[in-house]
């Protein structure tokens, strides 16, 4: 048996993260990889796709049924999906009450205590939207994910939110030696989307890993419960996750410890590219617009 | 000051700077401003007592070293609410912070437990995991249901917030208001979470706000309601430790005065709702209840004052400056109580005065006593040669100068290693602290009273209170065990 690869993506909430993870996984385990996914979700809609099914029982709602967590089976909780993937959610609360970060750490210990990392070759866990305490940073946290892939996009926040990442990333790189596998481009068609994406990658000392275009068929699929991978295979789309499985899997140990940067460097790199004015070209396409609208205004 | 008083000062003063040695730079720095020497009074009138001003006190504790501080919870269960004997105080949360707290302090009460009172008795919602991850609101609800249901006599419920509360923010209030309509009877929420606050300071006064803002605003006409009279009064911040309170209020009605309701030693929930219509408000820890004064003063125009029922002296005076508030009447019935005790008090000074006059007593205790119990020792002839407070504020340290000496040592939250220092240097006949410092202090070879919980005994306030005291100041100091503490063979021959 190979060496057992742990995963984990992390992003912004909203930008794709558990489509991407699950399109990406689905056309990794076309390279002979077994798989196991946890989802680190109270929504629980990291296996959706694979399990072609509407959220699974969560190990933190069936071991609050059962009394507590040590009567929970391993059983239980583990579902398998699309060619043999395994599937676990750790699941949380309803918004707004408790703590899903508590409940994350809960949910992972759980997992490792009881042996579901055996007889695997990929543990890929999907990580709810920022790392807002240190529950959501469980994965990342020591012997847990030893590559991190940030699915981000060309917008302001997503980029914010891929060097927040970063900085959480960074902070444990030298206790727990997890590092930034690189970064993951889901396709918004903002201005010179690619060549920002690269930017912030060799900014943060690491690489873009793969750009994905936009195509409808993503919806098509997941509006049917499924990954492009099982809905429509001979796809474009579908060669692009090969594309992405196929690097994620040949990157194995290429890892950085990344260099997250500044909100001023931030901004300042997006003014580069043209996304963000800066306040001097503000105030001067401001004046230029009221002098239009002046000379107008004045009689012929 | 006097030459006595300037050398002691001196002395203390070396004490201090070589103590401080032994500590890193930043924590010499920080706890610099906690150590000191009570200075002349003003105008050095030997009778005006001291100045004692200390530069910084009620601050964060120095990471690393042993502090005896407690938590907010500690001050809101353990102090305030806990000894109201006619409502539940549910520990909400993990199950430590209860068991730990399980039997309260020496808050002694009538009634049968488990049936019209709970003082000793410890409920929590013993948080699991689950609790913790989906909220405890639902868990919390259900308990609430269950006392309503087992204890029908219990008159309320109180809701003692623990440090996951705060942190995974569970809406403790929106279950009191919903508890409180369902069961008819009054849920309160109270946001004493451990980690507030630098000391169980802050949990007084957390508990004080839950009191003004869930039963005196509660909007309930207090059941037992009583239409007080002229001489109708509060004892604020009395907690009935050994019998405290009973020793107290005795007095009080023997000079015509009519207690209506005392906090919380003894107490039930109906007296601290009706407090607002007693025309004075009497305060002994002046520490954990000066908030709720302050607001009835504020908002229902009852003036308060500050007393002292330790040690005949400040007795009488105490007596004396309370009858002043009232009539002709109440303040002959004072005169009439100070003499009427005068011969016990006579007696008791006879017997132990001589016992123990010229010796040394070292203080350290929370908010009030080192100041409140020194007119007390000297009474019996004792000298006070340091004290300090737990969680003291600023405007205690300077009720404290007009207590002491000028040339005092004195301590803001002192640390383990300091106060162990100071004992071993100082060496007073007597040390007075609570149960952590008292096995240590023993096996240094000095006697050693309990000051929180009275060891085991009391009361201590009042007349009665003061021949008990007396009496255990002599058991301890004069006890023989110490004539066996220096080995045969250490002897000289």
């Amino acid at each position: 048996m190979s060496k057992l690869r742990q995963i984990a993506f992390y992003g912004k909430g909203g930008i794709g993260k558990s489509t991407t993870s699950q399109n990406t996984l689905a056309a990794l385990v076309e390279l002979d990889q077994r798989i196991l996914i946890v989802g680190c979700d109270p929504k629980a809609d990291s296996t959706r796709l694979i399990l072609n099914a509407k959220a699974q029982g969560t190990v933190l709602h069936l071991a609050a049924e059962m009394g507590s967590v040590e009567d929970l089976e391993l059983e239980d909780v583990m579902r398998t999906g699309y060619k043999g993937i395994q599937c676990v959610e750790s699941g949380g609360p309803e918004p707004g009450v408790g703590c899903a970060g508590r409940g994350v750490i809960t949910a992972i210990n759980f997992l490792e205590e009881n042996g579901a990392y055996d007889d695997v070759d990929y543990v890929c866990y999907d990580v709810l939207g920022d790392v807002v305490c240190g529950g959501f940073a469980m994965p990342i946290r020591e012997n847990k994910a030893q590559e991190i892939y940030i699915v981000m996009s060309g917008e302001m926040m997503a980029l914010y939110a891929a060097n927040n990442i970063s900085k959480g990333i960074l902070k444990y790189a030298n206790s727990g030696g997890v590092r930034l596998g690189g970064l993951i481009c889901n396709e918004r068609q903002t201005d010179r989307e690619v060549e920002l994406a690269e930017a912030l990658a060799a900014r943060l000392g690491s690489k873009l890993i793969h750009f994905v275009p936009r195509d409808n068929v993503v919806q098509h699929a997941e509006l049917r419960r499924m990954t492009v991978m099982q809905y429509a295979p001979e796809s474009q789309q579908a060669a692009e996750y090969r594309a992405l499985a196929e690097k994620i899997h040949a990157n194995s140990g290429q890892g950085v410890v990344p260099t997250p940067i500044t909100m001023e460097e931030l901004e300042e790199m997006l003014m580069e590219f043209g996304v963000m004015q800066s306040e001097e070209d503000r105030l001067a396409a401001l004046a230029a617009a009221d002098a239009a609208a002046a000379a107008e205004a004045v009689p012929a | 000051m006097d030459l006595d008083q300037e050398a002691t000062a001196a002395v203390n003063e070396d004490l201090i700077a070589e103590i401080l040695e032994a500590y890193p730079t930043k924590a010499k720095k920080n706890r610099q401003k906690h150590l000191g020497v009570a200075q002349p009074a003003a105008d050095d009138d030997p009778a005006a007592g001291a100045t004692c001003n200390m530069p910084k006190s009620n601050v964060r504790s120095v990471p690393g070293v042993m502090t005896i501080r407690g938590c907010a919870y500690a001050g809101s269960k353990g102090v305030v609410w806990g000894p109201i004997k006619d409502t539940v105080h549910i520990s909400h949360g993990p199950v430590g912070c209860g068991h730990y707290s399980w039997g309260q302090r020496r808050n002694y009460y009538t009634g049968t437990t488990g049936v019209d009172s709970f003082v000793t008795m410890q409920f929590t919602t013993d948080f699991q995991e689950k609790d913790i991850v989906f909220g405890g609101d639902k868990k919390l609800g259900k308990t609430i249901d269950e006392i309503t249901a087992l204890f029908p006599l219990a008159q309320g419920v109180s809701i003692q917030s623990e440090c996951p509360i705060g942190l995974i923010g569970d809406d403790i209030e929106a279950v009191a208001r919903q508890k409180k309509a369902e069961t008819g009877k009054p849920v309160i929420p109270v946001r004493c979470e451990g980690f507030r606050g630098v000391s169980q300071s802050l949990g007084h006064h957390i508990a004080n706000d839950a009191i003004r803002d869930w039963v005196l605003e509660g909007g309930d006409e207090p059941a037992g309601a009583v239409e007080p009279g002229p001489y109708a009064i509060n004892v604020l911040g009395d907690y009935n430790i050994g019998g405290d309170a009973w020793a107290s209020r005795m007095l009080l009605e023997e000079m015509g005065l009519e207690v209506v309701g005392n906090w919380s030693g003894d107490a039930t929930l109906a007296e601290v709702a009706r407090a607002p219509k007693a025309k004075l408000n009497l305060i002994h820890c002046y520490r954990s209840m000066n908030y709720i004064c302050r607001y009835m003063e504020e908002k229902h125009g009852i003036p308060w004052m500050e007393y002292n029922f330790f040690g005949p002296s400040q007795i009488a005076a105490s007596l004396r400056a309370i009858a002043a508030r009232f009539d002709e009447t109440i303040q002959a019935n004072a005169e009439a109580v100070i003499a009427k005790y005068q011969p016990m008090v006579d007696g008791v000074v006879a017997k132990y005065r001589p016992r123990l006059e010229g010796k040394s007593v070292m203080l350290y205790v929370g908010g009030l006593r080192p100041r409140h119990v020194v007119t007390a020792y000297e009474d019996l002839g004792m000298v006070i040669s340091g004290t300090g407070y737990e969680f003291g504020h600023g405007d205690d340290y300077k009720r404290t100068g007009a207590h002491v000496q000028p040339g005092t040592l004195i301590y803001d939250d002192v640390t383990g290693y300091e106060l162990e220092k100071f004992i071993e240097r100082l060496r007073p006949d007597l040390v007075g602290s609570g149960i952590k410092e008292k096995y240590p202090v023993q096996k240094m070879g000095i006697p050693f009273r309990q000051m929180h919980s009275w060891d085991y005994s009391g009361p201590y306030h009042g007349y009665d209170g003061f021949a008990i005291f007396a009496r255990d100041m002599d058991l301890a100091i004069n006890n023989p065990v110490w004539s066996l503490f220096d080995a045969p063979w250490t002897e000289a021959a």
